[in-house]
């Protein structure tokens, strides 16, 4: 203890304090935080056909943890019956392949091997294993085709509860979440809605009409586009970023203006 | 000031509204009325100056405001709500964001100013709790400070729930949830508030009424109130040179203090300016008309009432069945107990301390935090049980941007909310106690003036030089915390009245600890700690030859 205290004055003291404060946060935050995301090896794909391509694709970069035959392993669920939309959606994604098993796959950079001609092939050997919802065309998921209003009542009615008022995304149960959907293509936005990846709910046409997907996907698309009129949009989730900015800026800008002010002294004649 | 002859307009105009309602013997005594100088005492002056804001901006607001819940159907010039259901207030306050010039500017001021009212008030509050500022004669202006503060919260309450959009009305939401959940009156007061069942008709223009009308005109009572006890008790003042309890050091009302005042006004309205034009506060039209069967993923109160968001959802999901009637206790223990707490806390916490201290005294000068440790401790405590419960406030944003589980920042919650204002009390005194110390060696020492000497010995030593005069003056305004005098051993073994009984033994027992003197500023020193600066003092009689 003695040796310690001889050496707080000490001029790196102050530098090694704050590293081990650095040390120790960093350290907390490790070991709480999820596995992060790393890159996939490199597979190249050749010609032939679809299905059969599909299946080599298949064998390569998915059969490890959903089966040789696609049936699902421990690891991974089986794939027959989800069909080309969820295919589509996971590889196109990033989502698919996985890195890392954690609580939830997350968005990525896709993989070297992914195209659309791959992700076409792939689709279509899934597809041929039990059939499923396929990818909708581009003008079933046209936002210019929708109407904002209309969707913007179902997203509120069906959406939000997961993924904040403009689809910023939120947190949900042991690690999993909602992403936040500004990158997410309209085509996504459709295949996520029929097929329910992860933690989210399937919406089938019996539920939603795809009418009502493409307002919806007006909505989405629209909004985020939209510039924010009243200034800095501040992530665009509440009042929790406004109430940082009323303190960090607002009250340490009045404080220095306080200090400032007092620090005026009349000058003595 | 030169005495040159007042030309004729100002002279007759002055004498004649002198002559009528004695004004100048007025001014004369309270414009050069003395105020103290430190950055810490302006801090309350930005809720004052906020308040301002709020009634400036906030009539702007009413004049396009419609305090409805009618249903209309939209048509203004926000495009993805066109055509659809909503209430009146939903779609005035889209219109005002919209169609009104400068009305969104006017409700984003209007809201930054919200929340640099309550933020400047609680920084102004902490700064009087931990100087003991609102000690006797302030007690009753710090309860009306207490009274300002809760006020505000509700104020802000009903405010959030104006414009009826679908944030506003999960906060409502729960404010009906708690309001049902009180024992015995809850239904009867939720269906008065609301004019029936959730949500109602009503609960929109009888809360316009409470927002505009009755808050403010209390608020402005008491802030009248607040100013005036504030003016004739003088402000207390930090120790330093030349100040005692029964002087005030500092400059005039006029013209010094109000250049200042008057600067300080400019900053906080250019702050709210700056806030109002730059960031985007409660963007209504993202959120959508409210829907009671509607919710949003990180649906938040403003940042004053986090705290009670956050002991919601710490709090686990206990339900009894007391004869026949159901407590919620998972809505009654959040939303009573902290706020309880807190408030309660603050407001009974001059007259505790007295009753610790049986200090009878007036003070008028400020005490520093470290030397009183105790209260410094307690206050730090509070900040942190309030802290944790307004962080947690926030877990799911915490969760989803920080990649954690949502579930451990709850069951982490859980435990901090406890450990962390007694780890906070502990670590706080250590400080203080540390602080006072460092205090009593620079009165005992003198400063390190960054001179090395080299003695014949060829030992080398750096030189102290006693702490300039302000320094010292600062420091020595330390005064001991009263004790209640333990007289029993005077009195046979008798205790003193007041301190019989189990009551009057804890009071003894607290008052002890609370009070006294821990490290004295011209106290013994350990020699070991301070070894280099006893051979300073050797080296300056050796430099005298």
């Amino acid at each position: 203890m003695n040796r310690i205290t001889a050496r707080r004055r000490h001029p790196l003291a102050r530098y090694a304090v704050l590293l081990l404060a650095l040390g120790l946060v960093g350290g907390f935050y490790t070991l709480v935080a999820p596995p992060g995301e790393r890159a996939d090896a490199a597979i190249a794909s050749g010609r032939a056909d679809d299905v059969a391509q599909g299946k080599k694709l298949f064998e390569q970069s998915c059969a490890s943890c959903h089966g040789l035959n696609a049936e699902g392993t421990a690891q991974g669920p089986s794939l027959v019956g989800v069909g080309a939309a969820a295919v589509d959606f996971q590889v196109s994604s990033g989502r698919m392949p996985l890195a890392n098993p954690g609580a939830q796959a997350p968005r990525k950079p896709t993989a070297p091997w992914v195209n659309d001609e791959t992700i076409k092939q792939l689709s279509a050997y899934i597809q041929s294993l039990g059939g499923g919802p396929t990818v909708p065309s581009q003008e079933t998921v046209d936002p210019a085709k929708g109407d904002k209003a209309k969707g913007g009542e179902l997203f509120r009615a069906n959406c939000i509860q997961c993924h904040n008022f403009v689809g910023s995304g939120g947190a949900l149960t042991q690690g999993k979440y909602a992403p936040p959907l500004h990158e997410s293509t309209p085509t996504q936005i459709y295949e996520a809605m029929i097929t329910g990846p992860q933690a989210m709910p399937v919406f089938n046409d019996s539920i939603i009409t795809p009418e009502q997907k493409r307002d919806m996907i007006a909505y989405i698309v629209g909004v985020r586009e939209e510039p924010n009129p009243g200034g800095a949009g501040l992530g665009r989730i509440g009042p929790v970023t406004e109430g940082l900015v009323a303190w960090i800026a607002g009250i340490s800008l009045l404080v220095l203006a306080a200090i400032w002010i007092t620090a005026k002294k009349r000058q003595a004649h | 000031m030169s005495t040159g002859t007042v030309p004729k307009p100002i002279a007759s105009t002055s004498s004649f509204i002198d002559d009528r309602i004695g004004a100048g013997n007025f001014l004369k005594r309270n414009l050069r009325k003395v105020f103290p100088d430190h950055w810490s005492f302006l801090l309350g002056e930005i809720a004052l100056y906020s308040f301002i804001v709020l009634l400036l901006t906030g009539t702007f607001l009413t004049f396009f405001f419609k305090p409805s819940m009618g249903h209309v159907v939209y048509d203004g010039s926000y495009e993805p709500l066109k055509g659809i259901m909503m209430s009146e207030a939903y779609a005035s306050t889209l219109h005002i964001s919209f169609d009104v010039r400068g009305g969104l500017l006017m409700r984003q001021m209007h809201h930054w100013a919200a929340l640099l009212f309550v933020a400047g008030m609680m920084v102004h509050a902490l700064r009087v709790f931990f100087t003991g500022a609102y000690r006797k004669p302030r007690e009753l202006n710090w309860l009306i400070g207490v009274g300002l503060l809760t006020l505000a919260l509700l104020e802000g309450l009903t405010g959030y729930s104006l414009p009826d959009d679908l944030l506003s009305g999960a906060g409502l939401r729960i404010t009906e949830g708690v309001a049902i959940s009180l024992p015995l009156v809850g239904t009867w007061i939720t269906f008065f508030l609301f004019g029936g069942e959730y949500p109602g008709e009503d609960v929109v223009s009888r809360f316009y009424s409470l927002h505009i009308l009755l808050i403010p005109g209390i608020l402005l009572a008491l802030i009248t109130a607040h100013m005036i006890l504030m003016w004739v008790q003088k402000h207390t003042q930090m120790p330093g040179k030349g100040r005692t309890n029964t002087n005030v050091v500092g400059a005039p009302f006029y013209p010094a203090f109000m250049a200042k005042a008057g600067a300080y006004f400019m900053f906080t309205f250019g702050a709210i300016a700056l806030l109002g034009t730059f960031a985007q506060i409660n963007p209504i039209w993202l959120f959508g008309p409210y829907s009671p069967a509607d919710i949003s993923a990180g649906s938040q109160p403003d940042f004053y009432m986090g705290f009670l968001e956050g002991s919601l959802r710490l709090m686990p999901s206990w339900e009894i069945n007391f004869l026949g009637f159901t407590l919620p206790l998972s809505v009654l223990i959040p939303a009573l107990v902290p706020m309880g707490i807190v408030m309660t806390g603050l407001a009974l916490y001059p007259f505790i301390e007295r009753w610790v201290t049986g200090d009878r005294s007036e003070h008028h000068i400020a005490e520093r935090p470290r030397n009183n440790p105790h209260r410094t401790s307690i206050g730090i405590s509070a900040v942190t049980f309030y802290g944790v419960l307004w962080l947690l406030g926030a877990n799911d944003e915490i969760a989803a941007f920080f990649h954690v589980s949502l579930n451990w920042t709850t069951y982490v919650g859980r435990v901090l909310v406890f450990a962390g204002p007694a780890l906070a009390y502990f670590i706080t005194y250590r400080m203080c106690l540390g602080l006072q110390r460092s205090d009593a060696a620079v009165i005992g020492h003198g400063v390190e003036s960054g001179v090395i000497k080299r003695l014949p010995s060829g030992e080398y030593i750096e030189v102290h030089v006693p702490p300039n005069e302000a320094i010292e003056a600062h420091m020595r305004g330390k005064t001991a915390i009263p004790v209640i005098a333990d007289t029993s051993a005077d009195g046979g073994g008798i205790p003193p009245k007041g301190m019989r009984g189990p009551l009057g033994k804890l009071r003894a027992k607290l008052s002890k600890a609370y009070g006294g003197e821990k490290i004295p500023l011209d106290g013994e020193h350990p020699h070991e700690e301070h070894a280099a600066v006893g051979s300073g003092e050797d080296d300056k009689s050796l430099t005298r030859h």
